[in-house]
């Protein structure tokens, strides 16, 4: 039997015997991201779906001054809620959305033919509130312009008067892709499962049989380096792949939980998109476990591994930070990108797109291509004499 | 038999060793000794070629260890100073991995690993984990995995190193019968009892250079000391680092 394959067999053996290993590689590393993805989704989107269409209910303050107005708003899905005493306060500790507030002076100005005032306490930083904001000022402008329009009618002028100029809106946005800054996270549990589902077995094979002191033993044996490393690399891809095929699989059976249907959207969660996302991690999945190896071997003890380790984890997040804070148009070369590349074509697949043949192609040559430089790279620490020696 | 021919290996400033020079041949058991830290592991890691000498060459069998390491590494059983097992696998299967590594036919691996099995009178645990094993345990699986590819020179560092009374009778028995068979034996130890009682030969290695290389006799001669403790004491200028 060819050496490498001696090396992979048994580690691969040992390891399933682990129950750490196989705890956090077939079982938290790739569930935890279905399981914190759903979650998220189903308070966001029941979340925005309350405050798009439900009733808004807010604090209004001197609702005796403009009963008309009140009931109009009323009309128009508002649901006014007994007074606060300090609408500052109230809006500044997250306690209510908004405030509105009608002054005492409101009926006086209206009676004279003035603009009269209301005020919206509210916070512009508030995410979560801007819908409902929004929806509220929508409402007082409305009231305002038909209002308005009817003085005009009544002194027999054309309402057309006031407004030279309208805007007609063409929103060209479809539900997919509203949604996707919420979906630009999920290539990412991809990503983050492939790395932790290799980790503990790259640290434990290189560093961790090194801090036991079982690596010089084994390089005393009658087989190259790179053979070694080779049977190595195949263990680690072995339990990442398992790791993603779960995780893929979670995503899969998680997708039927998600109320994408109440956003009036189909997420292209099934067998197809989950063979696609097979393809487009092949070449990280390799490029990780090199990755992960190469940092190991230059480690000096296990815990020095699981550190650099736990920072490169943060590395594949900046693609995904990056892409949900400015999304950029995605071009051709970001399927050259490692990582970059998964990010793009993972979210386009999700979201109802589609990755050509060439952008496939891309992604496959460039990911192997850096995994095999880094295999090199990885093979001379292999090659060299310190890396077995222990203390 | 293993020839070493003017060895020398620095790390940084410090010369580990300085021009280390010996012959252990078959059927006689060579020791190698010496103080802690005065060069005996590196000397060894360079014979089971896992250091590159900065100069100097090894033979083993004739065979040029820089030329074809994987072919000497064939020839050599190694206990090496780190000898850690895989905790999660019996001791048979900790060493039939090495026996496939060595490319040993399955047949073949099977009769060796239970001959070495009896031997080093490791029926009640062979079939356990190593995880919990005793130091004496440890080090016997060490050894079978070590011995299991039938290697004709037998590199032992500090074999005795950590193991009880009994078990450290047994393992100079087991070390005597490797000569019986004809086997080249070296090994390095800082025990004086030790090596005395095994040895045909002593390479004395003190400060990354060999001090004397003589059999015990005429090392008492050389140094007109009938008492080994002084002799040695004598050669290596004290006796820091050594354990009667």
């Amino acid at each position: 039997m060819n050496s490498s394959m001696v090396i992979f067999l048994k580690e691969v053996r040992e390891n399933l015997r682990d129950r750490r290993t196989v705890i956090n590689a077939l079982l938290f590393g790739p569930l935890i991201g279905p399981l914190i993805f759903v979650m998220i989704l189903n308070v966001v989107i029941s979340r925005q779906l309350s405050q798009a269409e439900g009733p808004i209910g807010l604090p209004v303050i001197g609702a005796s001054h403009a009963p008309n107005l009140i009931a109009a708003l009323r009309q128009m899905g508002l649901d006014p809620q007994p007074p606060v005493a300090d609408p500052i306060a109230a809006v500044r500790n997250h306690d209510v959305a908004a405030v509105l507030r009608i002054p005492a002076g409101f009926g006086k100005s209206w009676g004279e033919g003035d603009p009269a005032q209301v005020e919206i306490y509210y916070d512009s930083s508030r995410r979560d509130t801007q819908g409902t904001v929004t929806r509220l000022r929508d409402m007082v402008t409305r009231y305002s312009r038909l209002t308005g329009a009817m003085r005009l009618v009544a002194r027999g002028l054309s309402s057309a008067l006031v407004s030279p100029v309208i805007v007609d809106e063409r929103d060209q946005s479809t539900p997919q892709s509203r949604a996707g800054a919420l979906f630009a996270i999920l290539p990412y549990f991809f990503v983050l499962t492939v790395f932790i589902g290799g980790m503990y077995l790259a640290i434990d094979l290189t560093a961790g049989e090194r801090e036991r002191q079982s690596l010089e033993p084994l390089f005393i044996n009658p087989v190259a380096p790179w053979r070694i490393l080779l049977g190595k690399i195949g263990a680690i891809c072995v339990f990442s792949v398992a790791s993603l095929l779960i995780c893929v699989a979670a995503f899969t059976i998680a997708g039927r939980f998600i109320p994408t249907e109440k956003l009036g959207m189909d997420l292209g969660l099934g067998p197809i998109f989950a063979v696609k996302v097979l393809v487009l991690m092949l070449p990280l999945v390799l490029l990780i476990a090199v990755l992960e190896t190469l940092v190991a071997a230059f480690s000096k003890s296990y815990r020095e591994a699981q550190t650099y380790l736990g920072l490169l984890m943060l590395v594949p997040v900046l693609p995904t930070i990056l892409l949900s804070v400015m999304p950029l148009k995605t071009v051709e070369w970001m399927y050259a990108v490692p990582i970059l590349s998964q990010q793009v074509g993972i979210t386009e697949l999700l979201l109802g797109g589609s990755v050509t043949a060439s952008q496939f192609g891309l992604c496959l040559i460039c990911g192997f291509a850096v995994a095999a430089i880094l295999l090199v790279i990885t093979a001379r620490v292999y090659g060299s004499e310190r890396l077995a020696i222990s203390v | 038999m293993i020839q070493v021919e003017n060895l020398r290996k620095a790390f940084g400033e410090v010369r580990a060793v300085d021009g280390v020079s010996f012959t252990a041949r078959d059927g006689e058991i060579t020791g190698l000794l010496g103080p802690n830290g005065a060069g005996k592991t590196t000397t060894l890691r360079m014979l089971y070629t896992l250091m590159r000498p900065d100069d100097g060459r090894v033979l083993v069998d004739g065979l040029d260890a820089s030329v074809d390491p994987l072919a000497v590494r064939k020839r050599l059983g190694v206990l090496p100073d780190a000898r850690g097992l895989y905790k999660n696998l019996t001791a048979r299967e900790n060493i039939d991995y090495f026996a496939r590594l060595q490319a040993i036919a399955p047949e073949e691996a099977t009769r060796r690993r239970e001959v070495l099995v009896d031997v080093l009178e490791m029926r009640d645990f062979a079939d356990r984990r190593a995880q919990g094993f005793s130091q004496g345990q440890r080090v016997k699986t060490a050894i079978a995995r070590a011995l299991i590819h039938d290697p004709r020179n037998v590199l032992l560092d500090e074999p005795t190193n950590g193991l009880d009374v009994m078990a450290t009778r047994r393992m100079r028995q087991f070390m005597r019968d490797l000569r019986g068979e004809g086997r080249c034996v070296l090994f390095s130890s800082h025990i004086m009892q030790e090596v005395a009682q095994l040895c045909d030969r002593i390479v004395v290695i003190a400060k990354g250079r060999v001090v004397a290389d003589e059999s015990p006799e005429a090392l008492r001669e050389q140094t007109g000391e009938p008492n080994l403790e002084e002799a040695f004491v004598k050669i290596i200028g004290s006796g820091e680092g050594l354990a009667a």
